[in-house]
């Protein structure tokens, strides 16, 4: 109803003549309109669960399932210390909390760099081309998406098990004696999500290679730079965007991997998001995963602010 | 062989080739080209004549199917781009976006090793040199066109070539800024005593800049000379077709004593002239005649060194500097005569008129062909 009101006082004054600044006004308004359904799903879908999620991390959890609406900050304060079971005056840090976070922030800088090792020369493969056959090598990267994550990562633990193809294969060579553990270690998780995230990460390091002038490239070699320079000094420096954009997309869904750590790393090598599950199901302490939950979410807009201030500053100024 | 170090740079027997079977290119055929120490050299050509590969033969970004590149009597064929003393000026200038202008200028310097007070002051004498002191610190594109041209000049002349190569560098730039550019060019080149092979397929550019220019066609060299000796006389129809404006006739060699020829012109004269070497002494030739040389007489009273041939002028068109004149001579054959717009007189006819064209001796040329 408002609305309608609007727009008719809009049509009333535009009938008596349209000043620039009254466009302009107009134009904001309709932009406005167009994104109100967008912003209402956002509200539902985004702002509103993260509400529940802050609401529930200061409540007490429930005997058995979901919370009790009492107000409580042992919830945040169980993210970091332990009290004794036996003197609750005794408190310590949680030591397997903290490994937990700092398990999940190292493989996630380890998945972000090996799918920037890995990414960077396949990106550059596609973009140097010709642009007639780019298509289908995007397309190739593209083809794990087509199957479910879960039938792939089974895949990848059917190569690395103990009777796996790799260990039967070595086993077989006479090359080893007894199988190596290679299931259920930190190391399958990292190959499990390299893996997963590495089109997260050609993709955006092609977009910004394929924009890339390849007469600057042969400048660079006609004013004495070599391959290594070349690259350093010139390819870098122009694809630093599509670096940033690809690490933030491995990094951020790293953090919160679930299936991968889950399946690959076993129930001992948990990651954060393994973690907060379990608050939710066996743990029964749905505060404390809400409080987890948030952290969480702190540590990427942290890592985030940090990454985009330090990596995106040189690069800033050109585009 | 052996290869003078004269030179700066020799191209002996150059082909090269893209691609395979069917769709086999040869972008150069068998070329040999002496450039000097200190000269202003052009390669002039239309598109697709071989000029640009040949450069990137100098440069390095390719490498020759047959035949041997010289720089000052090396052989330098198997060398990297960054392995050769030779800088290029690229047509879009192809300046690094992410570094300033000063940045740009020392790339090349910094990549060699200089020392860090070296780099500041030969970018400083880079600088003044192209008259950009100012904008040492401005992004390369925040300047305008010209500017950027200014810019690629500097950075590649920054450390100091043996060679520097220039891809239609003023291509991109309009036409007053281009006149500006071309004497600018020629400063430089002066100032810094740097071989310039210069690359364009502006015959006027190439007549003003160049110490000597050549003419590239179908990935050969047709003709190499200076500005005058190309434009006065072409070595065959292709030359005097691409360089400059000119007439043709259809022409029998009568006779011929030492070296000169007597013709008897289809449109009805005859006209003694050098006959070039390569050229059969008897028979139909071509000679060409710049439209300049051409002047109407009132009645008839051709000079002693002059030609006259009866013509119609069928066509009269106004080009502000000249007036040119399209004639129709009797042997059907077309003929245009360029006179300047001055005030001093003579003889202008009008539409329609049938009038006498004097022609100087000297201006006929046979053509090979």
């Amino acid at each position: 109803m408002a609305n309608t009101q609007m727009s008719q006082t809009t049509t009333g004054k535009s009938a008596g003549g349209f000043t620039e600044a009254e466009a302009e006004r107009r134009r904001v308004r309709v932009n406005w309109l167009l994104s109100l359904p967008a912003l209402v799903w956002l509200a539902f879908a985004a702002s509103g669960p993260l509400l529940i999620m802050v609401v529930y991390s200061f409540l007490t959890p429930g005997d058995y399932v979901g919370v009790v609406w009492d107000f409580s900050t042992d919830a945040w304060f169980q993210v970091l210390f332990t009290r004794d079971i036996f003197d609750e005056t005794i408190v310590t840090m949680a030591d397997a909390h903290l490994s937990i976070f700092w398990r999940s922030i190292s493989l996630s800088l380890m998945t972000t760099a090996t799918t920037l090792v890995f990414g960077f020369p396949t990106a550059y493969f596609i973009a140097t081309r010709s642009p007639r056959s780019r298509p289908m090598w995007l397309f190739l990267v593209t083809i794990p998406f087509w199957t479910n994550l879960l039938i792939r990562t089974f895949a990848i633990m059917e190569l690395i098990r103990n009777e796996g193809l790799i260990n039967t294969v070595l086993l077989k060579a006479g090359l080893i004696d007894t199988p190596i553990q290679m299931l259920f270690t930190d190391g399958a998780t990292l190959v499990g999500m390299t893996y997963v995230y590495l089109p997260l990460m050609v993709l955006p390091l092609y977009a910004s290679m394929e924009r890339l002038d390849f007469r600057l490239v042969e400048a660079g070699y006609d004013l004495y730079a070599s391959r290594l320079q070349v690259l350093r000094r010139v390819i870098l420096p122009l694809v630093k965007p599509g670096v940033i954009a690809g690490s933030i997309l491995v990094f951020i869904p790293s953090l919160g991997a679930y299936v991968t750590p889950r399946l690959l790393g076993g129930g001992r090598n948990m990651m954060m998001g393994n973690f907060i599950e379990m608050q939710f199901g066996a743990g029964r302490n749905w505060p404390l995963g809400a409080a987890l939950s948030i952290t969480l979410l702190f540590i990427v807009m942290i890592a985030l602010i940090f990454y985009v201030r330090n990596v995106g500053k040189e690069g800033s100024g050109h585009g | 062989m052996k290869q003078s170090a004269e030179n700066a740079v020799e191209v002996v027997g150059v082909s090269k080739v893209f691609g395979q079977g069917a769709s086999e290119v040869r972008a150069l055929d068998d070329v040999s080209v002496s450039i000097r120490q200190n000269e202003f050299f052009t390669l002039l050509g239309p598109s697709g004549c071989g000029k640009t590969t040949l450069l990137r033969l100098l440069a390095g970004f390719e490498q020759p199917t047959a035949g041997q590149i010289f720089l000052s009597g090396i052989d330098i064929a198997g060398l990297p781009p960054n392995k050769r003393p030779i800088n290029t000026v690229f047509q879009n200038y192809a300046l690094f976006p992410h570094l300033t202008v000063g940045q740009n200028i020392a790339f090349g310097l910094e990549m060699l090793g200089r020392p860090k007070a070296e780099v500041s002051d030969t970018v400083e004498r880079m600088l003044r040199l192209v008259r950009m002191e100012a904008l040492r610190d401005r992004k390369t594109s925040q300047i305008s066109g010209g500017q950027q041209q200014r810019v690629a000049l500097a950075r590649a002349l920054a450390p100091q070539p043996k060679v520097l190569l220039l891809d239609e560098p003023l291509s991109a730039l309009d036409y007053k800024l281009r006149k500006e550019m071309q004497l600018e060019l020629k400063r430089l080149q002066h100032e810094t005593g740097i071989t310039f092979v210069f690359v364009t397929h502006d015959q006027e550019e190439a007549l003003t800049m160049s110490d000597r220019i050549a003419v590239m066609c179908d990935g050969n060299i047709l003709q190499v000379g200076g500005p005058r000796d190309i434009y006065d006389h072409p070595a065959d129809r292709f030359v005097a077709d691409f360089i400059g404006e000119s007439n043709f006739m259809n022409a029998r060699i009568e006779s011929v004593s030492d070296g000169r020829a007597t013709l008897s012109l289809t449109a009805g004269a005859t006209v003694q002239a050098i006959l070039p070497e390569g050229v059969a002494s008897s028979g139909d030739v071509t000679v060409v005649v710049r439209p300049e040389r051409a002047r109407f007489l009132k009645d008839g009273e051709a000079g002693a060194s002059e030609v006259s041939l009866p013509a119609t002028v069928e066509t009269i068109v106004y080009v502000g500097t000249d007036t040119h004149y399209h004639l129709k001579l009797s042997s059907d054959e077309a003929f245009i005569a360029r006179v300047q717009n001055d005030d001093r007189g003579g003889f202008l006819p009008a539409q329609g008129q049938a009038v006498q064209v004097a022609i100087a001796a000297s201006a006929v040329q046979v053509l090979k062909d």
